[in-house]
């Protein structure tokens, strides 16, 4: 006679160490095999597209700060490249390669997290300490253009907050020459560690047509091998000037498509952004960054969507502008978001604690999930 | 003198209150709940790494409330999350500390007047002993709310707890 079993539900966070933030997630299990994931968000639902209908344009941007807090400028871009496509601002260079130089270094300090974080996940602490060590010189970069650590409102619709201070440029460069020999030292210290690679490696492995089928965009896409990155293949800013390869899974250690690859196509990414801002550092051309600010913004009637590539995937603004000087609607497409519903299909027939691997590769802000 | 100078003379003994030994204990090894609720939390990771290491002052994450003595809000509480933070804070063993990271968890934040779906203070829920003002703080300023709240931690007494 066979045995009588029944599945079991068990509640992950929403206080749990690995979930990045406030999401709880719903098991169901069966011993210990996952049967069932079904993730519950709104615990970090703080009203952006609310808050954009009842503010003018440029009160927004401290929003989008907000919204995916590791990569505050990114959004900032994003916002402000679909306002300037609604008003249809011509943007001095200047400003072009400073949102660009500082897009990338964002991309770079978005990454640290999402990796250390990863490596914190699975128990490996010292990484964690190296990477943050590492962010922290990012950060006083930003700081020390615009003030802030960690939420900038450092692009404007039309121009920048503040120009880039005199030791800018030279502080730059010092930091790629200081940042090229620890992605090796990352590479040994966590990518190809034995255990590490136990953990991630053949786990969570998502197929090319179920990422396309469920919208997966960014080192996710990548990392089931295709090359499809928004700032080669529907270039915005000046992104088509530089040059600059697209890293994507290739199932080194494991499979195409698993925790490993998604971890390594980050890791190659920062090799990238680091190639960008030394084509774009030394160039950037003199200016005024504050000349093409409107006095007031007030767009013409129309919708615009404009999408750019952020550290987590496609990020897209659909604005609404009735002619006033409050946009009429604001929908964000948020990266995370869309990624966070193929963790279902990840997580199947898998262990539970493979959950918290998979979970840390899709790298979520939940600011930006729940907005 | 009498008894002490007789009884314990050889210098190996340490006379202090018991209120005091029990503050310095307390104070020294402050254990936080170990979860973040949004940007804020972010800044305290940074705070608990390599360049402000939390650590020195004795502070270090516990994945469980039954393990805490303290708990940083760190961000934005909303409603929904306001219930799961007050359940939290009575699994907590007394004595138990909060401190209010941010503007959000303080009053609102920018979310004050149009956040439906915002508490406007995590104070309307739990008790907080220090708040630090900021979107987000920087790691100095969590760093100095925790020295006030070691302050507050020595002017306590077991007859009653320091207002």
């Amino acid at each position: 006679m066979a045995l009588k079993t029944e599945t079991m539900v068990l509640n992950m966070g929403p206080q749990h160490p690995s979930t990045h933030g406030v999401l709880r997630l719903e098991l169901e299990l069966e011993g210990e095999l996952i049967k069932k994931v079904i993730p519950h968000i709104g615990y970090l639902h703080r009203c952006f597209e609310k808050h954009a209908e009842a503010m003018q344009y440029n009160q927004v941007i401290p929003y989008t700060d907000r919204m995916d807090y590791l990569a505050s400028m990114y959004n900032n871009f994003g916002y402000v490249i679909a306002v300037e496509k609604l008003m249809g601002i011509e943007v001095p260079e200047r400003v072009q390669y400073i949102r660009l130089i500082m897009g990338e270094l964002q991309r770079i300090a978005s990454h640290l997290v999402a990796l250390g974080t990863y490596g914190l996940d699975i128990g490996a602490f010292t990484p964690f300490l190296y990477l943050f060590r590492d962010r922290e010189k990012i950060l006083s970069l930003f700081e020390m253009t615009c003030g802030a650590r960690l939420l900038y409102n450092y692009m404007w619709v039309g121009g920048l907050s503040h120009d880039i201070h005199p030791d800018f440029q030279r502080l730059t460069k010092e930091f790629i020459n200081y940042f090229k020999p620890t992605i090796v030292e990352l590479d040994s210290l966590l990518s190809y560690n034995k255990i590490f690679i136990e953990r991630t490696a053949n786990i969570g492995i998502l197929p090319v047509d179920t990422a396309i089928n469920y919208g997966v965009t960014g080192p996710m896409l990548r990392g089931s091998g295709i090359k499809f990155d928004l700032r080669r293949n529907d270039p915005y800013s000046i992104y088509n000037r530089f040059d600059f390869d697209i890293p994507v899974g290739k199932g080194l250690v494991g499979t195409v498509g698993d925790c490993w690859d998604r971890y390594y196509v980050r890791v190659r990414e920062m090799e990238e952004s680091l190639k960008i801002l030394e084509q774009a550092i030394d160039n950037i051309p003199e200016g005024d960054v504050q000349s093409a600010i409107p006095k007031r913004i007030k767009p013409p009637k129309g919708t615009v969507y404009s999408r750019v590539e952020t550290p987590r995937g496609e990020l897209g603004y659909f604005i609404i502008s009735d002619g006033s000087t409050n946009p009429f609607r604001v929908k964000v497409r948020a990266p995370s978001f869309v990624n966070l519903e193929v963790l279902g299909e990840l997580c199947k027939g898998h262990l539970v604690a493979d959950v918290i691997a998979i979970l840390g590769s899709v790298d979520i802000v939940l600011g930006e999930v729940d907005r | 003198m009498g008894l002490l100078d007789k009884e314990f003379s050889d210098g190996n003994i340490v006379i202090a209150k018991v209120d005091d030994l029990f503050n310095w204990a307390r104070l020294s090894s402050i254990w936080q709940l170990g979860f973040g609720l949004a940007c804020c939390a972010i800044e305290m990771m940074a705070t608990s790494a390599s360049h402000y290491d939390f650590d020195r002052f004795g502070v270090i994450p516990r994945n469980t409330p039954r393990q805490a003595d303290a708990i940083i809000i760190s961000g934005t509480v909303t409603l929904k999350m306001a219930l799961r933070i007050k359940r939290l804070y009575e699994q907590m063993p007394d004595p138990k500390y909060i401190i209010s990271m941010g503007s959000c968890a303080n009053c609102g934040g920018p979310y004050w007047e149009h956040g439906y779906h915002v508490l406007k203070g995590v104070d309307r829920v739990i008790p907080v002993d220090v708040y630090v003002p900021g979107c987000p703080p920087r790691p100095e300023a969590l760093l100095e709310g925790l020295l006030k709240l070691q302050e507050k931690i020595r002017n306590e007494s077991l007859r009653k707890k320091s207002a």
